[in-house]
């Protein structure tokens, strides 16, 4: 059901971990839908030099958190924020529909890792966390969605 | 180093057993006649039918016309609950089920629910024990119909459905109970249970798939679920699927033989798996009752991490096994079952289901252990759930 890409990111993650005194900490999803991601970036003169995380989840939700950092990791903030869970997805050559869930939960882990990292920072005003940190069902409609697809 | 084959997952299905395939092989070839046909071809293949149900009877403790082969244990489910719901719907509309039922189960009631029936499911208590007394209080005027399995398929509690039984027949109730993980790995006899009707599925216990049967009590009016020629006394028609029939009675027969010893191996090693388990791993739950349990089923639910993921690398290191977890299935809900014992989202996500059987060995169990440790231990590393519970957040 996993591509090969998949399989090697889950059987070998990269960036596996915590980074202390880190300049950006997000973390999305929760334990009731079964998904939680937490990404710890270090930044210097607004370029991610260094990006880690822990994961609870499936193979997908490892798998899509260790190539999010992969992809990340050297890029300016800008060039980061245009990481789409697209394309995450694209970089492991695809994922199941039903997992497609993960890759937008790794989308969110890395723009709520930046918006902490804005807020620390005194970039934004109002940070409210970002990603989902509730059960608001929106796994399922992604879920759905994908099913219609098929 | 070649990576092991260790297969752990019985409940979902068993190979045949080669005694039982050989019974079956001539039904394939040289004796492929129909059994209705009158020619000899068929005549004994008719005979093979036969002696297929009078084993099955004598094995399950069942009069010879009380069994009727289906095409599988769902099958049998959906004839058993649906049958009786049509013939009685005059009495009334009312179906009593459990909360922790196979999907064969569930979804025909909730099926039934559409089409104008009443279902209630009854709780089960944190080892999926259904209470008889909730059964009798359920029961109403227009109850037809109680269907509670005999052992669940995730966590093996056996429900006390002789208690049940008493309880239906004094309020002149049916009772249809899914026995289709017991079968092979517990007694089973119909007349000292007291059940109306009973399910069992021949993959189980080393028979083959597609072949299922019903116990249907004799003096019991159930529709048919098909409908078509005189095969099966004309209750559940279409060609008998002969190979398959053989099959399910072979591999019952053996089953039923070799019963305790069985039970003893199977038990044996579950609880040496446990014991190692819980002595090698922190943070383990048992799930489901440590008595009145299925031998085999061990279902274990590993705090701060996701069943999935241990399946996955589980399989990595040859071990198959099954998980309570919602990815695995394709949803994103965590088993039915566990939530129903109680256990919270984030607990149930990360279960495993052993089961163990004819093939499996001490060594077995000792690799088992060895790769749990080690790979829960990096699942738990990379878990911000372990993190926080570690730095006492």
């Amino acid at each position: 059901m996993y591509s090969e890409k998949v399989m090697d990111h889950f059987t070998n993650p990269r960036n596996v971990g915590e980074i202390e005194n880190a300049d950006g900490v997000g973390q999305v999803g929760n334990a009731k839908c079964g998904d939680i991601m937490k990404m710890y970036l270090k930044i210097e003169d607004g370029v991610i030099v260094d990006a880690k995380f822990k994961t609870f989840g499936c193979g997908a939700a490892v798998a899509t958190s260790s190539m999010a950092t992969e992809l990340i990791k050297g890029k300016t903030i800008k060039e980061a924020e245009l990481v789409t869970n697209k394309a995450v997805m694209e970089a492991l050559d695809g994922l199941p529909p039903v997992k497609v869930h993960c890759s937008v939960l790794a989308e969110e882990a890395i723009a709520a890792a930046l918006a902490d990292y804005r807020a620390k920072n005194g970039m934004v005003e109002d940070y409210e966390g970002g990603g989902c940190t509730g059960c608001c069902g929106g796994c399922h409609a992604h879920h759905q969605e994908f099913d219609e697809e098929e | 180093m070649n990576t092991p084959v260790i297969y752990l997952d019985h409940a979902a299905t068993t190979y045949v057993k080669p005694e039982v395939f050989e019974a079956m092989k001539p039904y394939f070839t040289e004796q492929f006649g129909n059994a209705s046909s009158l020619y000899s071809l068929g005549r004994s293949n008719r005979k093979a039918v036969e002696e297929a149900r009078a084993t099955v009877a004598r094995c399950l403790g069942a009069a010879e016309n009380e069994i009727y082969f289906t095409g599988s244990g769902t099958e049998a489910d959906n004839w058993a609950i649906k049958g009786i719901a049509q013939a009685w719907r005059k009495k009334g509309k009312h179906i009593i089920t459990s909360s922790i039922e196979h999907p064969a189960v569930l979804h025909t009631c909730q099926y039934l629910q559409k089409e104008g029936y009443d279902v209630t499911y009854l709780p089960v208590d944190s080892e999926g024990f259904v209470n008889p007394a909730d059964v009798e209080k359920a029961i109403r005027p227009d109850t037809v119909l109680v269907t509670i399995m005999m052992a669940n398929n995730e966590i093996g509690t056996i429900q006390p459905i002789k208690e049940i039984a008493e309880i239906t027949k004094k309020h002149g109730v049916f009772f249809h109970t899914d026995a289709v993980q017991a079968a092979g790995n517990i007694p089973i006899n119909v007349k000292d249970l007291g059940v109306d009707l009973l399910t069992i599925a021949g993959h189980k216990f080393y028979g083959p798939k597609g072949v299922g049967a019903l116990y249907i009590r004799k003096g019991v009016k159930i529709d048919s679920f098909m409908h078509g020629g005189h095969q099966e006394r004309g209750k559940r028609p279409s060609t008998e699927n002969v190979p398959g029939i053989v099959g399910i009675a072979a591999a019952l027969d053996l089953a039923v033989k070799s019963l305790d010893a069985y039970y003893q191996k199977t038990y044996a090693l579950r609880e040496k798996a446990l014991n190692k388990i819980m002595e090698r791993i922190p943070h383990v739950k048992l799930n489901g009752p440590r008595e009145n349990r299925l031998p085999g089923n061990l279902n274990l639910s590993f705090r701060f991490i996701e069943g999935e993921s241990l399946l996955l690398m589980l399989d990595m290191k040859g071990i198959k096994a099954s998980s309570g977890s919602a990815c695995s299935s394709g949803s994103l809900d965590p088993s039915h079952v566990l939530l129903a014992i109680g256990l919270p989202h984030e607990i149930a996500h990360g279960s495993l289901r052993l089961t163990f059987g004819e093939d499996n060995t001490d060594e077995d169990v000792d690799y088992l252990t060895d790769c749990l440790t080690e790979i829960v231990g990096k699942l738990r590393n990379m878990s911000p759930l372990w993190e926080d519970f570690v730095k006492g957040n």
